[in-house]
């Protein structure tokens, strides 16, 4: 059975909580106690509907200011397939959060208030989706119930957000828009009565067709060793295999391989999952490899193709997104973590800010601080063995770790 | 359409725990598993045999023990350690009351659930454990959606929701300064019926009260309770027999049965997928406030 993750985001108020509970109602995935629970919650809140967005509000300080705050991770399924959504928070001081639910997804749902139409949120999410290369965008245009269902409403929004799509400075990702309720669940998991004029799918069905490529064919083979099985018993004297998960594309035994930063070459002998013996590991999945011969290999080296290896990169420029209280510091060591290896990296040049909701460059901007975005130079004092993350974003994305605080203080895009 | 039984377990969930238990085997000096006897816990140990194999599973077992768990628990814990030859600790939250650490509760509700933390944080302490890898799911209430992977604990053992690190991509950062340890949580993104999905297809044991068994029970506030000698009960309280079994391992003082005659796994699947009621709302725990599990996560609870 396939997961396919989504991550939604959107302002406040403009019904994302509500949505989801109502995917939630709709798939009947609320137990009864839980919707007891609420329809109490909601009574003494002095609703007389049942809120459906207190399902997901999940913390004390939420329910109090009455809006999200962390991500908040919900579960769903339907009989073709499980569902995770990423529930991230909508107001401008917590955009880390919202890049940290949006680096797992294949979907991103962007919600609008029909009422409101694009603002400036609207631009931020669109941004981050783009920047993260996540393949599909659905747009939901929420509340058409407060704007009795116009058709012309809706085209009006759809024709706004077409025109912030052709300033993107990004390949733009499949985009599906949407006319919903949430309150009301009209097109959510069913199609809409009240919404004739709409001829496409309703949001469920949408993302129940959605469909991926498992064996990631169009991408380079990766894999970051973890770390070296040696049992050393009677029974695996001389076994020494390399415990990893397929970062992209695939490995078959029999592969020429060669192991960074060695360059050192051999040959895949067996692919093991527990006593399974495969023929194929792909992309995200946990195995351990045997090789012919011995090769300097451990935590930390990558396996790739002889023929399709990455680069040995020192000199990076990246994208990033800085999530930390405490600003950047160009000229400061940090530790950068690719995947799973930690390079000590210093900041060599802050280039450049980027206004997410013009895209346009911040001129005379020196400094970055939490939630910013931009661009840096940084120089590791080992390399690594990235690919450039809008080719292989399975191979390109780091992060940044302060060596004091221990924090993660910001996540980068190999460009 | 949710009516039709989903029996398919959904293999990127286990490529996921197995990347994570070896991330914390390489990433910390003393990591050990949090065992309860519970159907999650049993899970972990069993991902944690395959993840390492043919090697040897490089994690203890840490169980609190409250004195007064169901007895078909702790033969289960002896019996699983036995047969995969791994290292067991104990330690006791009688030890913690007799130490005046802690207070045993009073009342018809006394329990000792709230009581292990402090157990739990002394033994952590003392066996130098610097990541904890425990069972818990975001699919089991509120507060736990919002866990990291890796969530950072101070001293205190105390968990802050606002100062959560980011956890991008598949990227975990175990990096922790002396004195703060990790909580770490392999199976975040399973759903009860993927952990039930998971013991079928993997055909693991499991104790015995999971399945239908007579027992005598008491009936307080619409919910059925083992009758125990750690429950205090009243002149009204008066057990009888039922064939009842029970959706999570908990103590005998805080965990409600079901009336069930489901004796086999793939009934107790269809009996979730029915379900009435949410796993953790068969947990009395649970029922003090609507805040309860995110006010015991503070202060240090698993």
């Amino acid at each position: 059975m396939e997961v396919l993750r989504i991550t939604t985001s959107g302002s406040v108020d403009d019904g994302k909580s509500t949505l989801i509970g109502r995917l939630l109602y709709d798939t009947n995935s609320i137990p009864q106690d839980k919707m007891e629970a609420l329809h109490a919650a909601s009574k003494r809140k002095g609703l007389d509907f049942t809120d459906l967005s207190l399902l997901t509000d999940g913390l004390v300080a939420e329910r109090e200011q009455g809006i999200t705050i962390d991500v908040a991770h919900i579960y769903f399924s339907t009989p073709n397939r499980k569902y995770i959504i990423a529930d991230t928070p909508g107001h401008v001081e917590y955009t880390r959060n919202m890049v940290t639910g949006a680096s797992n997804a294949q979907v991103s749902l962007i919600l609008i208030d029909a009422r409101k139409g694009i603002v400036e949120q609207t631009y931020r999410h669109f941004f981050i989706a783009g920047m993260l290369r996540i393949p599909y965008l659905v747009v939901c245009v929420n509340k058409m119930d407060l704007v009795e269902y116009s058709e012309a409403r809706f085209n009006q929004i759809v024709e706004d957000f077409q025109a912030l799509v052709a300033t993107a400075s990004f390949k733009a990702p499949s985009i599906k828009f949407i006319p919903i309720s949430s309150l009301y669940g009209e097109n959510v998991a069913g199609k809409s009565e009240k919404i004739s004029w709409y001829n496409g799918e309703s949001l469920l069905d949408y993302l129940e067709q959605i469909t991926f490529d498992h064996a990631d064919s169009s991408h380079p083979a990766r894999f970051p060793v973890q770390s070296v099985i040696r049992p050393r018993t009677e029974a695996y004297h001389d076994f020494r295999g390399f415990a990893g998960k397929v970062a992209s594309g695939q490995f078959n035994v029999g592969d020429e391989i060669i192991s960074l930063p060695s360059q050192q070459t051999s040959r895949i002998k067996s692919i093991e999952q527990f006593e399974k013996q495969l023929d194929v590991a792909q992309a995200r999945e946990s195995v351990v490899i045997t090789l012919e011969t011995e090769i300097d290999t451990s935590r930390g080296s990558m396996l790739a193709k002889v023929d399709n290896a990455p680069a040995l990169l020192k000199d990076i420029t990246a994208n990033i997104c800085w999530m930390d209280q405490q600003k950047l510091v160009p000229g400061k060591t940090y530790l950068l973590q690719h995947g799973i290896n930690r390079v000590k990296a210093k900041v060599q040049q802050l280039l450049e800010v980027v206004d997410v909701t013009s895209n346009q460059l911040v001129e005379g901007k020196k400094e970055m601080g939490l939630n910013d975005i931009g661009k840096i130079a940084i120089k590791t004092a080992a390399p690594i063995f990235a690919d450039v993350y809008s080719v292989n974003p399975a191979n390109g994305a780091f992060i940044l770790i302060d060596e004091f605080s221990n924090s993660t203080v910001a996540v980068g895009f190999v460009a | 359409m949710s009516n039709k039984i989903q029996w398919e377990f959904p293999q990127a969930l286990e490529d996921e725990a197995i990347y994570i238990l070896r991330e914390t085997a390489a990433q910390f000096e003393r990591p050990a598993i949090l065992f309860s006897g519970g159907k999650d816990s049993i899970t972990i140990v069993r991902l944690a045999q395959k993840a390492f194999y043919p090697g040897k599973c490089p994690f203890p077992l840490l169980h609190i023990d409250t004195g007064h768990n169901f007895p078909e628990t702790i033969q289960f814990r002896d019996w699983l350690v036995e047969s995969l030859g791994l290292e067991l600790v104990v330690r006791n939250v009688q030890d913690s009351i007799n130490q005046g650490k802690v207070q045993e509760e009073t009342g018809k509700y006394a329990s000792r659930n709230a009581l292990q933390t402090v157990t739990l944080l002394d033994a952590i302490e003392e066996m130098k454990y610097d990541a904890c890898i425990g069972g818990a799911r975001r699919d089991e209430e509120k507060a736990r959606a919002k866990e990291r992977i890796f969530s950072v604990r101070d001293e205190f053992g105390q968990w802050n929701a606002k100062m959560q690190r980011p956890e991008l991509f598949d990227m975990l950062n175990g990096k922790i300064n002396i004195g703060e340890n990790v909580r770490v949580f392999p199976i975040s993104n399973w759903t009860e019926l993927d952990v039930w999905n998971y013991i079928r297809r993997e055909k693991l044991e499991i104790p015995s009260i999971y399945f239908s068994h007579e027992r005598d029970i008491i009936e307080r506030d619409g919910m059925y309770w083992p009758a125990s000698p750690f429950l205090n009960t009243t002149d009204e309280e008066v057990p009888f027999r039922q064939k009842v079994r029970f959706r999570t391992v908990g103590d005998m003082t805080c965990t409600a049965a079901v009336i069930s005659e489901a004796d086999k796994l793939e009934d107790i699947i269809s009996e979730i997928l029915e379900a009435k009621i949410s796993e953790r709302g068969a947990r009395i725990d649970d029922k003090r406030s609507e805040a309860a599990m995110e006010k015991r996560k503070q202060a240090g609870y698993f």
